[in-house]
């Protein structure tokens, strides 16, 4: 049979390229490893198994995960991640990993206890405002998450961070939320807001204010003079910290693009995971963010790619066919057939007198057990040329279940081949789009990750620079 | 019938499809529904193959029947100046208020206006009635943020008009969440036959139920083929490699003997039934925890050709085979 050819119409992209993840983690200048891509890619363990395998390549490493699922939290034997990194137990070799969960809440009390006199802290941490401002509305998480890399960078206390990034709506948010916590913690509307308690200031601001304690008026309609009494007050308190919040966001973003720092951008291979991912490639491009590469999660391979599902089927129908074969006519149906293959010499003609007049499918269930494992040896099996010896009539009792099995068999490994072209050709795609993005791709394990070992494993699949999906270029 | 249905689920579990493909089963027999899309992701667009949808509702479906799906990407800031349109016919101090960044603030920062304005929209949609009298649309469906969020996402309004105590937001908000915690509403959670989305669909479910929101459907979605059963795993085991190569060749894939083309694949084979076997037994684990969830449990199969219109007919299809809608 020849090869099937749309098959080898996929294959015609050229490879992408490989990204060698060792050489990143090992590199003394790399400082900041931040994971992004869309939810449910596997991003927060990507980002363990990274600091996992930084560790015991000797780093010192933190990773910083924003809302692991407990499990993960638990593969690092930790019960629960907080503010603080916690240290990781049973790395090997000379290096540390330490793990913690954003808080941000407590980031951010931090960022106002630190900035502000104890009597104004207190106010402002008391705040019905700040209070739900910082219990996580959308944009303060991000922002957070900006904050405490900023923190853990500055204490130089790290060979590498490891950051996972919020699971945003849009895995694009965290770039924007910093800016735009930013621009209105200085911005215009916070002198609106204070515009009330500022009225009767400098004589030239006088008629501006007007207009500004009129939108003030406008926003207490809307948002309820309660609401708007507690932002004001924030915003007064805060007044002095303003200018601080701006200038750490901007340096945060600076440091996303230093040379220290590398992004990868994490993805399943999944038509949604891989658009998502193009465009943050895209836009980190456009924010001059240095892009690592695309670490591709639970991609499929096969240990037989060279049967493909077509010809699995028609073998696995082969195989039904020719139990119907023995059962009615007792004889012996397809044995073993030669290497050459298309050459059919069952009996097809006979014609199946129903399932029911079948007396042979119920003789002997007892020989239904297989042989004992392999004690036939594999020598004494014969290829075809002595199809008549090879049916020999116990073997024929025994091999229907077996037939049964192989039929199942082939069958799971067609499903297997279709994902796999499924999967080669959502990448293809995006590697045609972004052929200058290299690609690590894992292979997909069976099971979650519940330790160290998981971890490791998992890094070990990141680093192997072995492509799971068949080489486009045709092998 | 919940006429308001939510659709939340753990990322990468479809509840973008799910949530489509209710909507069209929903559609069936002459019915109206709309779909609304609350994160401008443009899924709904995506699914249905169709341009990026604006901020108004438009019709992207015709189900089998007659019945019609009518699709809307909610854009928060486009909400919010609508709203105030509504109110206070702002005019051009929507715009001055947008230059200041007021906009902005509120629907990016300021506390769970965004969401109120979200969910507000929906809740609109699902009392709005014509001139008749009657609700113009039969079911609303709505694509919702994703397990870990949507308590919070749903239950802004109560923790809203707590901080807003008076005025117009704090109505809203209470008016929201009258629909949101009765019958009116059904949320339903997407998921996987995997550990981590099952954990954070029992976490998600006891968080709604501590809020009070109704609960409603388990959808177990992209579910495999049941390739090999039990039996066929132990089998599996037990069979000589000898025999399993005899059987390939007899299927026409060459030699039996060793390193015939035959024997070659049944290593390779046999790794792959190891694979699902593990697969198998955390999946049989998986159904076991949703079971004691005590909810309708429903599953979607996974399509082998991957997601398109036509798929997405299919699951409606599949949908209302298992009496969702």
């Amino acid at each position: 049979m020849s090869p099937d050819p749309a098959t080898t119409q996929e294959r015609r992209l050229g490879p992408a390229r490989v990204l060698d993840v060792d050489p990143l983690l090992d590199d003394p200048d790399t400082r900041i490893v931040v994971c992004c891509g869309s939810g449910g890619v596997g991003k927060t363990t990507t980002a363990a198994a990274l600091g996992l395998r930084a560790a015991e390549r000797g780093r010192k490493v933190v990773v910083l995960t924003i809302d692991p699922a407990r499990r993960l939290a638990q593969s690092m034997g930790i019960d629960s991640l907080d503010n603080t990194p916690r240290r990781v137990k049973g790395v090997e070799g000379d290096g540390e990993l330490h793990a913690m969960m954003l808080d941000m809440k407590r980031t951010f009390d931090e960022i106002v206890e630190a900035h502000a006199d104890p009597e104004r802290a207190a106010a402002i941490l008391g705040n019905p405002f700040y209070q739900s401002l910082s219990a996580g509305f959308a944009g303060t998480q991000e922002y957070m998450a900006m904050e405490k890399l900023g923190q853990l960078r500055a204490k130089e206390e790290w060979d590498l961070i490891v950051v996972d990034t919020p699971p945003s709506r849009s895995a694009l948010d965290f770039l924007d939320a910093p800016k735009r916590l930013g621009s209105f913690l200085d911005g215009k509307l916070i002198r609106v807001l204070l515009a009330p308690a500022k009225v009767g200031g400098r004589a030239g601001m006088k008629f501006l204010n007007v207009g500004m304690s009129m939108m003030a008026g406008v926003l207490g309609k809307v948002l309820g003079g309660q609401l708007l009494k507690d932002v004001q007050t924030f915003v007064a308190a805060m007044d002095s910290m303003f200018g601080g919040f701006r200038t750490r966001a901007d340096a945060t973003y600076k440091l996303l693009q230093a040379p220290g720092t590398a992004f990868l951008v994490v993805a399943a291979p999944e038509r949604d995971a891989l658009r998502e991912a193009a465009y943050f490639v895209e836009r980190l491009a456009a924010e001059d963010m240095p892009l690592a590469g695309l670490v591709l999660n639970r991609v499929h391979g096969s240990g037989a790619p060279q049967l493909s599902a077509e010809r699995a089927l028609d073998a696995a129908e082969n195989l039904a066919d020719a139990r119907i074969v023995d059962q009615s006519g007792g004889k012996a149906g397809l044995r073993n057939s030669p290497e050459t293959h298309g050459s059919s010499e069952s009996p097809t003609s006979s014609d199946p007198s129903g399932p029911g007049a079948a007396p042979t499918a119920s003789d002997d269930p007892s020989g239904t057990a297989p042989a004992p494992g392999g004690d036939g040896g594999d020598g004494d099996i014969d290829d075809g040329s002595d199809n008549a010896n090879g049916s020999d009539v116990g073997g024929s009792g025994e091999e229907r279940p077996v037939d049964q099995l192989t039929a199942g068999l082939l069958r799971l490994h067609a499903e297997r081949m279709h994902l796999l072209s499924r999967e080669q050709r959502t990448r293809d795609r995006f590697t045609a789009l972004h052929p200058e993005v290299a690609v690590a791709e894992v292979a997909a394990l069976p099971g979650d990750v519940h330790d160290l070992a998981g971890l490791r494993d998992i890094g070990n699949r990141l680093a192997d620079n072995r492509p799971e999906l068949p080489d486009p270029a045709g092998t | 019938m919940s006429r308001l249905q939510v659709v939340s689920g753990k990322g990468g579990t479809g509840k973008t499809t799910v949530a489509a493909a209710l909507a069209l089963a929903l559609a069936e027999e002459g019915k109206r529904t709309l779909l609304v899309e609350v994160e401008g992701r443009q899924g709904i667009a995506q699914l249905f193959e169709t341009e990026a949808l604006p901020y108004e509702e438009r019709k992207i479906a015709v189900a089998p029947g007659g019945g019609e799906v009518f699709a809307l990407a909610i854009d928060p800031e486009l909400a919010l100046l609508d709203y105030l349109q509504m109110f206070y016919k702002l005019g051009g101090a929507g715009r001055a208020l947008k230059k200041l960044g007021a906009i902005d603030f509120a629907t990016t920062i300021a506390p769970g206006v965004r969401d109120v304005l979200l969910t507000g929209k929906a809740c609109e949609a699902v009392r709005r009635k014509d001139r008749a009298g009657r609700f113009v649309y039969d079911y609303v469906v709505m694509d919702a943020p994703p397990t870990g969020r949507v308590t919070r996402f749903l239950n802004v309004n109560d923790e809203v008009a707590g901080l807003a105590r008076i005025g117009p937001i704090h109505n809203q908000a209470q008016a929201v969440m009258r629909v949101l915690k009765s019958s009116e509403t059904a949320v339903h959670l997407v998921t996987l036959l995997e550990e981590m989305p099952v954990q954070e669909t029992a976490d998600g479910i006891a968080e709604l139920r501590a809020a009070r929101l109704p609960v409603g459907r388990v959808v177990v979605n992209m579910v495999r083929p049941e390739v090999l059963d039990a039996s066929d795993l132990d089998l599996a085991r037990t069979t000589s490699r000898a025999a399993i190569a005899r059987s390939l060749s007899a299927a026409g894939l060459g030699g039996a003997r060793r390193g015939g083309t035959a024997e070659k694949l049944v290593g390779p084979l046999l790794a792959q039934a190891e694979e699902y076997a593990e697969r198998y037994a955390l999946e049989q684990e998986q159904r076991a925890v949703l079971g004691e969830l005590g909810l309708p449990l429903h599953e979607l199969p996974l399509l082998a050709e991957g997601m398109d219109l036509a798929g997405l007919y299919e699951l409606a299809t599949e949908l209302r085979k298992q009496g969702i809608a």
